[in-house]
């Protein structure tokens, strides 16, 4: 029964090898080949494991039987694909500063490499981030085995080829030039199935939980899938140029498709880096502060007041062009008004550890959830603040958006993956403990630090490249031309590269860290005691 | 977990006395606080606001049309409005530029202050991309900053060069000037190029002299001085640089020498007087004649 799986693969490897066979290009000729090698892999990988689709790394009696391999492998690619995506961002950083870096090479400059950057941080390391997460969480909070025997093997490795064929075609220039959504035609479709089996994966999971309720993290996980699935769909509507040529061109035109790109752009943050990581904020900030949840009735309001008005808010991205007033207008206000709805998911985040706290200072992992939710905090302030016309007519196109950006995403969405994961790497491998809770701290120290040089130096940039665009001398002339104004942002480019550095360092950290757990080793070092509560706190830590 | 107490059934979290919602969920528990007061408030007050700005500002889509708001506002009329403003401010002394011969401009305090901000402005957007953000120049780009001028160096001889460029396509009456490419087109010999590049250093001081040098004054004499003068010191009528001091537009080290004569150069520029309107190149020519020398 289980391996009806064959039908399906045998389709898509004869699919890869007609793509290939008839390909207009030598990208698609690679792209079908690696199709048809993935579906030849899998055959062999399904018969390798004689019908086994994973389990715990060790198996309670009497308890669920959850497929924990799954989550494994989403730790180690999260991991992995976290070290690839900051060490590009690394370089592309660096070229920013010296510009020799980009060696004049077609396939190493700024231009391929950015979204690369973005595809690799964004959807490799976030959208592992939540595949791993949203399979553990659904599987715990519904104690239930996670649905579909191979499918969710399939939804894994599947994402896997995407990420593989969308960073292979933005270095050998394949792209349909739409931020954040760069992959051409058949990549996207490609994506929508395995998404497609992704939601009926999570679906098929919570039909079958043995709780009474759904938990909130499922509802986040459940928007965040529904809503992508719609975005994915919309924004990616375009007409290949031929069914064996990796070129198509987008069906919308002009104001129309800067609006749908926005409102897609927009929402993969709403969607994917905030509702995603709120599923995962929910339940390993509980977890690991054993506190219950602030308030219930917090939660669904701010989930469903976050949900309704984030798809109104993309416009913001789009003030002062051809779009009209009115559509401007409403991207403002709505983004305004979700101050609050984003903010109710940092109450109940840092609320949750009220009667924790004492613990920030014996768990660093737990230091690392609550920063995040702090980064959020201020991420989900700077963003309605940014998207008012007057401010926005200052930031827009500066550097101030790279640095609001990268506060969320290193802040909020990073840190908040690095918790789940230095959750997840001894439970999921049967460890006693982490490897080393000592280098977890090293982690926070060098990431925090990495993050404070990154968008203070970004603020200091961007608002310096605003003022100067728009400064004039008292007889009504331009003061400054363009080349000024990048000269000026040298410095601050560097800053932010010394930022970047420190980043990865951590993320190096981490992977080591996470690698010796999988290996069942216990690093030999001073535990972190909890204070003694009458004296002075100790003077080392 | 500190979820011992009951009351009314329900489960009470010890540390904060707060009752849970009943459910728990792989040892989750949720409890029933309130929505913060605080939240509230500033929530309804963002509401409100954004109501406000709707009635205030065009805001809501109709069948046709949309909503327009309380004053007709358009951001695109706004920025009509605001250039309109800038233009009406700059109109006189604009027209004033216009009018006034350059002599007059260059003298006169209020015209050559208004001159100098707009060209400089202009100079910004328009020459640094080649003469760089510091009019220092880089190879084959002439630096303006010292007095050294390859087609005149007096206001209006910029002005000229400035209008119609320098060996474009785009202009009849671009600047011209045709060095041969003495060794291309085997006017002279590698050997004799060799000394004439050897003179040429000697000329600025650079090179050694010696017996090259002697031979290449008279392969000089014969090919060069016609436009680059006797003693090397240049015509702005012909547009030869000068050779006998140290300001270089490709190099004066012996191999570029050597390149120059065998090849000659053809360095273009545009024809400013067809991209931009008068009054600009007027206030180009005044600020590019205020970095030089002055002559």
């Amino acid at each position: 029964m289980s391996f009806l799986i064959f039908l399906p693969l045998g389709l898509i490897g004869l699919l890869g090898l007609a793509l290939a066979a008839g390909a207009a290009d030598s990208v698609m000729y690679g792209h079908g080949l690696l199709i048809a090698a993935f579906a030849a892999i899998g055959v062999f990988w399904i018969i390798g494991r004689n019908g086994d689709t994973g389990g715990p790394a060790k198996a309670v009696p009497g308890g669920v039987n959850y497929n924990d391999a799954i989550v494994r492998a989403g730790v180690v690619a999260t991991t992995f694909w976290g070290v690839v995506g900051f060490t590009v961002g690394l370089v592309i950083a660096l070229q920013l500063a010296f510009p020799v870096l980009n060696f004049d090479l077609p396939w190493t400059n700024f231009g391929r490499l950015r979204p690369l950057h973005t595809s690799a941080v964004v959807f490799a390391f976030g959208g592992n981030a939540l595949l791993m997460t949203s399979f553990h969480v659904v599987q715990r909070t519904c104690q239930a085995r996670i649905a579909g025997g191979w499918a969710p093997w399939f939804v894994f490795w599947g994402y896997q080829l995407f990420i593989v064929m969308a960073a292979t075609g933005y270095v050998l220039g394949v792209t349909q030039s739409k931020e954040y959504a760069e992959p051409e035609w058949y990549v996207d479709l490609w994506l929508t199935v395995v998404w497609v089996v992704y939601l009926l994966v999570f679906l098929g999971t919570l039909w079958r939980r043995k709780e009474p309720h759904i938990y909130v993290a499922n509802w986040f996980y459940l928007a965040f899938i529904v809503t992508i699935a719609m975005l994915h769909i919309v924004n990616n509507l375009t007409v290949p140029v031929s069914l064996t040529s990796t070129k198509s061109y987008v069906l919308f035109s002009g104001v129309q498709d800067a609006l749908t790109q926005w409102w897609y752009g927009h929402n993969a943050v709403g969607f994917f880096l905030t509702a995603g990581f709120l599923g995962i904020m929910y339940y390993y900030v509980p977890k690991q502060a054993e506190r219950p949840v602030y308030s219930y009735r917090l939660s669904i309001v701010h989930f469903w007041s976050l949900i309704f008005l984030y798809i109104w808010a993309g416009p913001h991205h789009l003030h002062y062009t051809a779009l009209p007033d009115w559509a401007q207008t409403l991207g403002m206000t709505f983004s305004v008004m979700l101050w609050m709805p984003s903010w109710g998911g940092m109450i109940n985040g840092l609320m949750t550890l009220s009667g924790a706290w004492d613990k920030l200072r014996t768990d660093p992992i737990l230091r690392l959830l609550a920063i995040s939710v702090a980064f959020y905090g201020m991420s989900t302030f700077e963003g309605p603040l940014m998207s008012i016309k007057a401010v926005n007519g200052l930031s827009h196109y500066t550097d101030w958006t790279i640095g609001h950006v990268h506060s969320g995403a290193l802040g909020w969405v990073g840190m908040v993956s690095f918790g789940a994961i230095y959750y997840l790497a001894p439970r999921m491998y049967g460890s006693e403990r982490l490897y080393s809770l000592r280098l977890v701290s090293v982690h926070f120290w060098l990431a925090t630090v990495g993050i404070v040089l990154y968008a203070a130096s970004m603020w200091v940039s961007g608002i310096m490249q605003g003022l100067m665009w728009r400064a004039y001398d008292a007889l009504g002339f331009l003061e400054y031309s363009f080349a000024e104004t990048v000269d000026a942002m040298h410095p601050f480019y560097v800053i932010r590269a010394l930022g970047g550095l420190l980043y990865v360092t951590g993320a190096l950290v981490m992977a080591w860290n996470v690698y010796r757990t999988t290996q069942g080793r216990i690093r030999d070092e001073r535990p972190y005691e909890p204070a003694p509560a009458a004296s002075q706190p100790a003077p080392a830590e | 977990m500190s979820d011992q107490g009951k009351s009314h059934g329900r489960h009470v979290d010890e540390f904060s006395g707060v009752e849970t919602t009943g459910h728990e969920w792989d040892g989750i528990r949720e409890l029933d606080n309130p929505l913060p007061r605080w939240w509230q408030w500033i929530f309804w007050a963002c509401v409100i606001w954004s109501i406000g700005y709707w009635v205030v500002y065009p805001a809501w889509p109709l069948v046709s049309t949309h909503t327009k708001g309380m004053f007709g506002y358009s951001s695109r009329g706004d920025v009509a409005k605001a250039i309109e403003t800038a233009n009406a401010g700059m109109a006189g002394q604009l027209e004033r530029i216009r009018k006034a011969p350059l002599e007059q401009i260059r003298t006169e305090a209020s015209l050559r202050e208004f001159a100098l901000a707009g060209g400089r402005s202009a100079f910004a957007v328009n020459c640094t991309q080649c003469h760089g953000s510091g009019a220092q120049g880089f190879k084959g780009f002439p630096n303006l900053n010292d007095d050294e001028w390859i087609w005149g160096g007096t206001v209006d001889a910029i002005a000229y060069t400035i209008t119609h460029g320098v060996r474009n396509t785009e202009d009849e009456q671009a600047r011209a000037s045709d060095m041969p490419a003495f060794g291309r087109d085997q006017i002279l010999t590698k050997a004799q190029i060799s000394d004439v590049a050897e003179y040429v250093m000697a000329l600025s001081g650079s090179g050694p002299g010696g017996q090259p040098a002697v031979r290449g004054q008279a392969i000089f004499a014969e090919n060069c001085a016609a436009c680059h003068g006797p003693a090397g010191e240049g015509s702005a009528e012909f547009g030869a640089p000068a050779l006998n001091n140290t300001i270089w537009l490709y190099g004066g080290d012996k191999a570029t020498l050597v390149e120059t004569i065998t090849n000659s150069r053809r360095g273009v520029m545009p024809a400013w007087g067809r991209h931009l309107d008068a009054a600009t190149v007027k206030q180009l020519a005044i600020y590019v004649h205020s970095l030089g020398g002055g002559k």
